[in-house]
């Protein structure tokens, strides 16, 4: 019986790699622990080996080939004594080539995992050139590229945290930085949050600008009496003296499958405080023109960017100095009928359900936030006195959330002009479970968008 | 003379001998002192100089505590009575550009820092004419000018802080050294030792000094540490240590030039230990019962940093008590103008509550 070879995932969130080597041919005997391929994506390669013993009977993606979707068929191996020409004709076996365990489900149903996904279009809203050529990037390399740019130009810059340097980031997303910068402005710490954060901001109040990486903001929690009673009180507390040029960077909010402390969404955490700005970007050029712009402001900024959007592809205009405001909303999609306020990964939920309302005749105007703090109401505000109604898709938690944040704003702003209550869609209020099904049940979903906006427009 | 670093060599039942100048070999065996027979003597201005920092401090802080008990003064209020000698020992032997950076007792080093006794009073009664125009408070006062990093209410943060400021003066290059002081308190968080590595591990020039006062708000040194001598706490991370008599301002700058020589030489961060005491309550709401009357009096009579220079200005040097009533008399004047600027000065204009968030 013949033993299909499917496309592993190095990752929880991979969803798509390289098949970049086959070390097999066709009709190789193969034993257990033989290195049969290479994949690769953007941030890692592995090696694929074999658990069978066999003959590689049929290889079905050819190396070299491109964004694979995980789980794909990619060659066949014929048990002994099995007719190499048969195999592949029977049912499948389990997969057999697995360095971590293949099938992972995917659990955000609204992550295309499509080979090629249409990469969306970035409607810049003015905010850059007319006629400038867009190119498509992965948010990775757009953080990548906004951290280098921003070295090249100003010295005072450099980079720290767990893994950016010779691991070349836990995420791959500080690739190269060593290579260029060298190890004076790339830094690895120790495992030690809370001292190497002081340690940023008190480089950062004599004026240096260090943009400081937590491998998840999880871990930032070790470290955030830096990040607030340090750095965003300190230009207060010296009569506007003393301030303190930080970016505090990393991937929030939950992964896939990672559990309950390695999933939380500290959008809200962080938006509470002032002295800080909250940015969260939910594409590829939104993270490059707004990471550029948090280097260069004089202010701690909080960049909580999304794991999962990490390997997204967007495009970017292709610029010098590509930099966006902070503070300033971005509408992602016009409409009269219902607003819907997102930001960062509730981008996807938010655009996805903005579709499927379209085709029920509801036609949803999506505003994206891209920052948290300080929010730009008046956006939100002009948009609900259009449409008289207002959802808010957020994967955090839904007591003192964003949502609350927003619909108190709206009740306060546009009270009036409201046709019905604001809806939260929210993470639901529990601790991140790991079973995939209660995982998904956890996140917010297409499904619920729709469903509260045919509740706000009585549909 | 020199000691190796030894777990359990410290008496728990006196764990402040003041036993100036014991330094732990921290590497090897390797002595980090050179001991004679007490400190090196100041010369003469030095000792005037001294004089008239430390009594700055100590009339400074007793004006404080008079505005605090008439209700000029708010919140808390963390008085440095008794241990003037650390902080002016470490600014003589430090030099222009050093940073400094410290706690919530932070009175005195921004009066030996050389900001103004006026600024740090009005801040003290929160008025626009504070150093911080009245945003900050007693905790909370920073100078760019003067290289002072804060005041800091956050037990601890301080040293991480502090370590940034050698984190920057290494980025830059530049030779500046970053004293860091904290207490014996804070010398049981953990980021502390989260930088106590980095510091060693990357050579960053920062003196820790650790100001033993015996005790951490109520709590004395033996009922909250299982090692009490603090010159060994950087041990493990092959941190070179001190112990200094606190109360000497000679010990003190000796064992400064010291430490700051060998951060300025690129060889990484330096502990001192001193052992200090501070006469008045934890705090102005703490009546001190925890100690005994008969210990302050002890120690003020036998150790009092002030005192020793007086005696040794008058004896060796044979300055007349009324040379050293002038700089008395002229050391009341700038604090009592501190005192009068710091009760008429206005409070903050209600728009100053918005200003000074974001730049």
């Amino acid at each position: 019986m013949s033993i299909e070879v499917l496309m592993p995932a190095l990752s929880p969130t991979m969803e798509k790699g390289n098949l970049s080597k086959w070390l097999k041919n066709e009709g190789d005997s193969i034993k257990p622990g033989d290195v049969i391929a290479e994949i690769e994506t953007d941030k890692a390669t592995m090696e694929v080996e074999a658990v069978d013993e066999g003959i590689l009977a049929k290889i079905l993606v050819p190396a070299g080939t491109n964004d694979v979707p995980v789980n794909q068929l990619i060659a066949i191996i014929a048990a002994d004594g099995e007719d190499i020409s048969k195999a592949g004709s029977a049912s499948a076996a389990a997969p057999v080539a697995a360095p971590v365990p293949a099938a992972a489900p995917a659990v955000h149903a609204s992550v295309p995992a499509t080979a090629h996904p249409d990469i969306p279009a970035y409607d810049a809203s003015g905010e850059i050139p007319h006629g400038t050529e867009m190119v498509p990037q992965t948010m990775r390399e757009a953080l990548r590229d906004a951290m280098a740019e921003e070295m090249r130009s100003n010295e005072s810059v450099f980079v720290m945290g767990e893994e950016v340097a010779e691991y070349q980031g836990a995420y791959k997303i500080t690739q190269g930085l060593l290579q260029e910068f060298g190890p004076r402005r790339v830094i690895d710490t120790p495992i030690t949050e809370h001292g190497f954060a002081g340690i940023a901001v008190g480089a950062a109040l004599t004026g240096l600008r260090p943009i400081l990486e937590f491998m998840t903001f999880n871990f930032a929690m070790q470290a955030i009496d830096h990040i607030i009673n340090s750095a965003a009180k300190t230009l207060y507390m010296s009569g506007g003296q003393m301030g303190c040029p930080i970016v505090f960077r990393g991937p929030n909010g939950a992964a896939a499958r990672v559990g309950a402390q390695h999933s939380q969404d500290y959008s809200a955490w962080y938006s509470n405080v002032p002295g800080l700005l909250v940015v969260s970007p939910s594409n590829a050029a939104d993270a490059k023109g707004l990471l550029k712009a948090a280097i260069r402001n004089p202010n701690p900024v909080v960049f909580l960017e999304n794991e999962i959007l990490y390997g997204q592809t967007g495009m970017v205009p292709k610029m010098d100095d590509f930099v966006l405001p902070i503070g300033k909303a971005r509408i992602a999609r016009t409409g009269k009928d219902v607003t819907i306020v997102s930001f960062s990964i509730g981008m996807t939920y938010a655009l996805k359900a903005a579709e499927e309302l379209a085709t029920l005749g509801i036609e949803a105007e999506v505003i994206d936030l891209r920052t948290i703090r300080p929010m730009d109401v008046d956006t939100i505000i002009a948009s609900v006195r259009k449409t008289g109604r207002c959802i808010t898709v957020e994967e955090g938690w839904p007591q003192s959330g964003i949502g609350s944040e927003i619909s108190a704003q709206v009740m306060e702003k546009a009270f009036d002009y409201l046709d019905a209550p604001v809806i939260r869609i929210t993470g639901k209020d529990v601790p991140m479970p790991y079973a995939a099904n209660l995982e998904k049940l956890a996140l917010p979903n297409v499904g619920e968008v729709v469903e509260a906006a045919r509740a706000v427009t009585y549909r | 003379m020199a000691v190796a670093a030894k777990a359990g060599s410290q008496s728990k039942s006196s764990p402040n001998k003041l036993s100036p100048g014991k330094a732990v070999a921290a590497r090897g065996g390797r002595s980090l002192s050179r001991r004679s027979n007490g400190p090196v003597a100041l010369s003469k201005d030095e000792e005037i100089s001294a004089y008239r920092d430390m009594l700055m401090i100590r009339r400074f802080e007793e004006k404080a505590g008079q505005m605090y008990g008439m209700g000029l003064i708010g919140g808390f209020c963390h008085l440095y009575i008794g241990q003037e000698a650390v902080v002016v020992g470490m600014q003589m032997a430090s030099a222009k550009g050093d940073q400094v950076i410290t706690g919530y007792r932070d009175h005195g080093h921004m009066l030996a820092c050389g900001m103004d006794p006026k600024g740090v009073m009005a801040e003290l009664t929160g008025r626009s004419g504070g150093l911080s125009r009245g945003k900050g408070g007693s905790m909370h006062m920073f100078s760019v000018e003067s290289n002072f990093y804060g005041g800091h209410g956050i037990v601890g943060a301080q040293v991480s802080l502090g370590t940034g400021l050698a984190f920057a003066n290494h980025y830059r290059n530049d030779g500046r050294v970053s004293m860091t002081y904290f207490g014996d308190g804070a010398a049981n968080q953990g980021q502390v030792y989260e930088c106590f590595n980095m510091a060693e591990l990357w050579k960053l020039p920062v003196v820790y000094v650790i100001e033993n006062n015996r005790y951490a708000m109520g709590t004395a040194v033996s009922r909250a540490s299982a090692q009490t001598d603090f010159s060994k706490r950087g041990v493990s991370f092959n941190i070179p240590g001190e112990q200094v008599d606190g109360m000497d301002v000679r010990a003190v700058k000796e064992a400064a030039e010291r430490a700051i020589q060998w951060c300025r030489d690129g060889k990484g961060p330096y502990i001192l230990e001193m052992q200090t005491y501070r006469y008045r309550g934890h705090s102005m709401s703490d009546p001190a019962k925890y100690r005994s009357k008969d210990e302050v009096q002890k120690m003020r009579e036998e150790h009092d940093p002030i005192e020793q220079v007086r005696r040794r200005l008058i004896e060796e040097w044979k300055i007349s008590e009324d040379e050293l009533k002038t700089v008395d008399s002229h050391v009341r004047e700038i604090v009592n103008a501190a005192a009068d600027f710091a009760t008429t000065n206005p409070e903050p204009d209600p728009s100053e509550l918005y200003t000074d968030i974001l730049r």
